[in-house]
């Protein structure tokens, strides 16, 4: 069965979807400080290597690369709160989209997976 | 240790030091100015040795595949050797054409070059002096037009702007190198919204851009903020007026944080951008040039209000940083 990421659309959707999603964090005062950057372009790089990751897109990232990428935000305080903050972003992100709900739960089941990882535990 | 090899002589390197510090530390001359791998004044060419994909960020692919390189970006890893030399081939020579103050801190440099330099209205070009003294400046004058337009701040104790506005006279020779910078106006959607915001000598790359986009054909409305502390900071004020009446779609939104009056409006430059937004700002795009901090807290802010990050286009102004070295003697 083909993967999520190619169900919604691939690359173009991946595209329009990290804007969108990056705009979320960036606007949230509980995370927007884990997600400043001077370089914008690179860190929205970021955000699109995530999006493709969890919705099974050709992977650019691995769980190990996921846990050193956010050693040094853990030490800055990433926890839980912060984690389903960003999930839920990630959520709204994907049911404005017009992603159908099964989808939606597919993608968030990922994330959810990748918890650990993030958080370093 | 990693080493370089410049002009038949080796210079060890520091662990972690890069190429220009190393030289400098070391009684080399090598022009430079912002120090963090956008000015580009410290370009060096790699003749031997493998250049770090870091050193070339930035940097047009032409010169890329050139083994061109920011020397304030390249460290070497251990044991790795480089030969450099100069870029004097990518340098063109120029004369100062004129000199006239445009405000009581900003001064008008007009360059005539020999040879072509091949720009587009916005970019930067590198000023530099016979012995390599070297400052980046936006362009405000158009490709079509004789001479090159610098708008130069003059800096309490500036080497360069010190220079060009107590001695330097017209007729003196420099030298220019570049164009750099990816702020300029594309032709194309000529109806979109324009927003062109700057604080201080942020004004030369937009004034530049605005001329360009309105020859060009540009219909859609430009909304052109210039922003400063008070209003002896605003300058071009009436040559922008009379561009105004002239185009019925540039506005022309001098600001001040205190002091206005009359036509200046007085705000935060950041409150009167977003004012003039609308709600969904689909299709604008977006120039924005000057001080650093104001450049990134502003390109943030036009995201977050919904603009694309590829119609946002930014030219944050660094300042030059010398190296902090022992003063000998009484300056």
């Amino acid at each position: 069965m083909s993967s999520v990421y190619e169900q919604i659309g691939g690359e173009p959707a991946m595209a329009a979807a990290v804007e969108l999603f990056y705009r979320k964090v960036l606007g949230d005062d509980r995370i927007s400080h884990f997600f400043e950057d001077v370089d914008m372009e690179r860190q929205a790089a970021k955000q699109k290597a995530f999006l493709t990751l969890v919705t099974g897109g050709p992977a650019t990232y691995s769980g190990k690369d996921m846990r050193a990428g956010h050693k040094h935000l853990v030490q800055r305080g990433l926890n839980d709160m912060h984690f389903d903050a960003v999930a839920g972003h990630l959520k709204e992100t994907l049911e404005e989209l017009g992603v159908p709900a099964e989808l939606v739960g597919k993608v968030m089941a990922v994330a959810e997976g990748a918890r650990a990882d993030v958080l370093n535990r | 240790m990693a080493k370089v090899k410049h002009e038949a002589a080796w210079y060890p390197l520091e662990p972690g030091e890069t190429v220009l510090d190393g030289l400098l530390r070391q009684g080399v001359n090598v022009s430079h100015s912002c120090r963090a791998g956008a000015c580009q004044s410290c370009m060096m060419r790699a003749v031997e040795g493998v250049v770090p994909p870091a050193a070339q960020v930035g940097l047009k692919d032409t010169l890329r595949v050139r083994n061109y390189f920011l020397a304030c970006a390249c460290r070497l890893p251990d044991g790795q050797a480089l030969e450099v030399a100069g870029v004097g081939e990518l340098r063109v020579p120029a004369r100062i054409a004129s000199l006239t103050p445009l405000s009581r801190d900003v001064l008008s440099v007009r360059l005539e070059t020999e040879g072509a330099l091949d720009y587009r209205a916005g970019q930067y070009v590198t000023l530099l002096r016979a012995e390599g003294l070297a400052r980046s400046y936006s362009l405000a004058s158009l490709p079509r037009e004789r001479t090159l337009e610098l708008h130069v701040r003059l800096i309490p104790g500036g080497a360069m702007s010190g220079w060009l506005a107590t001695e330097a006279k017209p007729g003196d020779r420099v030298e220019l190198q570049g164009p750099a910078g990816d702020c300029f106006y594309v032709p194309g959607q000529p109806e979109a919204p324009l927003l062109l915001a700057g604080t201080g000598t942020g004004l030369a790359p937009l004034y530049g851009i605005a001329r360009d986009a309105l020859e060009a054909g540009h219909t859609g409305p430009l909304h052109l903020f210039h922003g400063a502390r008070e209003p002896g900071g605003l300058y071009l004020v009436d040559a922008l007026r009379e561009l105004a009446a002239r185009h019925p779609n540039l506005h022309y939104r001098p600001c001040v944080l205190g002091g206005g009056g009359g036509e200046v409006e007085e705000g935060a430059l950041e409150d009167l951008v977003r004012a003039c937004l609308p709600k969904r700002p689909t299709g604008w795009r977006a120039f924005l040039c000057g001080n650093a901090e104001g450049v990134l807290s502003l390109r943030k802010k036009l995201f977050l209000a919904g603009f694309s990050l590829k119609d946002i286009h930014a030219d944050a102004f660094l300042p030059s940083t010398p190296r902090v070295e022992p003063v000998s003697g009484a300056a």
